[in-house]
């Protein structure tokens, strides 16, 4: 990879103040930083449907070891692929590291409020979400924000597993990748 | 060269080399391997599921996804500056698989009516066998795309450089022409490349390949390619249904909503290749691998070799005309500049005014130019399409397809450019 390319990716995964955030386009680095450092996930708008993206997503999630606790108020107290679904974020009674936004861009507000106050590191909008004045207080706060993304994508993306369905990656690379 | 949606740090000639091929996971190995097998093992009921369900990224059966294949996939949307790619096993497969994904019966779309002869056949005939409907217009007018819309429409189809050759096609202002009315710009790159021409950065919504042609560039492997841009909003309409509505085959998921700016990429594999069937095979993807990493040395060989017969033609007392963008005096001089500035490519026609009988007698005179009927090879070919490609259309038909009875297609190898010429002159007398 380029000298600069690093560079700025470098500058990046660093700023967490939101001051020259750029959510248009993220770099792999910033993303990898998220993806690694994570381990609990609130995902709210978990759907108990199988056929439903955010159920795709959490599957995927859950068997890459992530702990994946969903939030959805109308399957509060049911089960969804093992874990206990709470109503609202403030209900979620264990320490969360991301808060996985599947929700109307709208409605992202009063989550991104809550992600603050439970301490969250990271808020991650899926794709077609996006709120860019809830991204900026979640950054004045110290949070990192990723919007109109999918999680599990940009991890099968950057683990290589994505490029098995003949899709560009925008990886290149001469190391050998780890299975 | 214009900007794509998804553009690399990295430069056209690293891309060619090195994209989608890292070395082997499993094994270390530099080259891509050759994955001869046509399945792969489930880790347990619960790993076959997720695949099955797509909850997974995995292979599962060759028809679908294969290694080797994916690696070529990932290496022409990259150089496309596209978002993912569907291969397949030859370039009418592409344009099956391109319109199978949104196609219903009583549907229509517009063609440039300047399109390889096999392309307007499968249009205007196979294509009529499921309802589909294909109007074509002179593309010199991009007025002449949104003239012949109808309600039904889903679809403007050109070739960026068309076949049999000096064509070149106003992808702007076409492009345009589709957006307004809410409809799928396809652009078959297959003569250009993308090293000559980048459709995405002039508006196309999906690029179709017969990478059988230059790509891999050898004649040695068929294949087709669809690669999509990853930027069209299939549900700004309601003309797209198999990509944003319920797909009852998958339990009511719907490609769009889950798979975002992959759904193209997605039901291409898991519903177009499923039903199709038409996959590429292993080996093939390997050959075209290997011969796509030599893509650019070889374009600049192709397009300077081209321009150099061209120029020669062009003044031989036998020749009536010449059509080739790269000449000054081709009409089409200006686009080409526009979208081609790299080269006008290595196909071309001229005209010869002995008519039908010379063209006969030329490519039964010649000795290095190979008669027969494929372009993009590493060798120069030549053909009469009026007697072998175009045969089956009208003499209308050919006319207008830019195939009439006097013309001649050249497909400029990447030989010495004298020896070349040479075979021509020697050609050209015998035919006189």
């Amino acid at each position: 990879m380029p000298a600069d390319v690093i560079a700025s990716e470098a500058k990046q995964s660093l700023s967490g103040n939101g001051s020259a955030m750029n959510h248009d386009s993220y770099t792999d680095a910033y993303l990898r930083a998220i993806l690694r450092e994570v381990k609990v996930i609130a995902m709210v708008g978990a759907s108990p449907h199988w056929n439903r993206p955010s159920f795709f997503a959490m599957k995927y999630l859950q068997g890459k070891g992530f702990r994946v606790i969903p939030v959805n108020p109308q399957a509060a107290g049911d089960t969804i692929l093992g874990e206990r679904v709470y109503a609202d974020l403030a209900d979620v009674p264990d320490p969360i590291d991301m808060v996985d936004i599947f929700r109307r861009s709208d409605a992202v507000g009063p989550i991104v409020e809550e992600a603050i106050r439970k301490h969250a590191k990271v808020v991650w909008m899926q794709i077609g979400v996006r709120n860019d004045e809830a991204a900026a207080r979640a950054e004045a706060a110290g949070l990192r924000v990723v919007m109109n993304r999918c999680p599990k994508i940009e991890f099968s993306r950057l683990c290589g597993e994505l490029a098995w369905s003949g899709v560009n990656t925008g990886i290149i690379s001469s190391k050998r990748r780890k299975i | 060269m214009a900007e794509t949606p998804r553009s690399s740090p990295y430069g056209f000639e690293t891309l060619a080399v090195h994209a989608g091929a890292s070395p082997d996971p499993a094994t270390g190995a530099r080259a891509t391997p050759i994955y001869q097998t046509t399945a792969y093992v489930f880790d347990d009921v619960e790993h076959a599921a997720s695949l099955f369900n797509l909850q997974s990224y995995g292979y599962i059966y060759s028809r679908l996804a294969n290694p080797t294949v994916s690696v070529l996939e990932e290496r022409l949307a990259s150089l496309e500056g596209g978002r993912g790619a569907v291969c397949c096993a030859t370039g009418h497969a592409a344009q099956m698989l391109a319109f199978f994904a949104f196609m219903e019966p009583g549907d229509h779309f517009v063609a440039s009516r300047k399109l390889y002869g096999g392309s307007i056949t499968q249009f205007g005939r196979s294509f009529k066998k499921f309802g589909w409907d294909c109007s074509f217009v002179d593309p010199d007018d991009p007025e002449n795309f949104r003239r012949a819309l109808t309600p039904r429409s889903k679809a403007i189809f050109v070739e960026s450089l068309a076949n049999p050759g000096g064509v070149i096609t106003d992808l702007e202002a076409i492009a345009a022409v589709a957006h307004e009315a809410g409809l799928l710009f396809i652009v078959d790159n297959t003569l250009a490349t993308p090293y000559l021409c980048r459709p995405f950065a002039w508006g196309a919504d999906l690029v179709v390949h017969s990478t059988t042609k230059f790509l891999c560039g050898h004649g040695n492997a068929m294949g087709g390619a669809v690669i999509d841009s990853g930027t069209f909003d299939w549900a700004q309409n309601d003309k797209f249904k198999s990509l944003t509505a319920p797909e009852p085959a998958y339990h009511g998921l719907r490609f769009y909503e889950t798979f975002g700016d992959l759904a193209f990429t997605v039901q291409g594999h898991a519903v177009g290749l499923r039903d199709l069937g038409a996959t590429m095979a292993p080996l093939n993807a390997f050959l075209t691998i290997t011969g796509i990493e030599t893509l650019p040395l070889r374009m600049e060989r192709h397009c300077a070799n081209a321009l150099a017969v061209a120029r020669h033609l062009e003044s031989h007392p036998a020749v009536a005309w010449v059509s080739y963008a790269g000449l000054e005096s081709s009409p089409y001089r200006a686009l080409a500049k526009k979208y081609m500035p790299l080269g006008a490519g290595s196909v071309f026609t001229f005209g010869l005014k002995g008519g039908y009988a010379a063209g006969v007698k030329l490519v039964e005179g010649v000795e290095l130019f190979s008669h027969l009927a494929n372009i993009g090879d590493t060798r120069s070919l030549i053909i009469h399409p009026a007697s072998t490609t175009h045969r089956q259309l009208t003499e209308e038909q050919q006319i207008a397809a830019g195939a009439g009875p006097d013309v001649v297609r050249l497909s400029i190898g990447i030989e010495s450019a004298a020896d070349i010429i040479a075979d021509l002159d020697q050609g050209l007398a015998a035919s006189g």
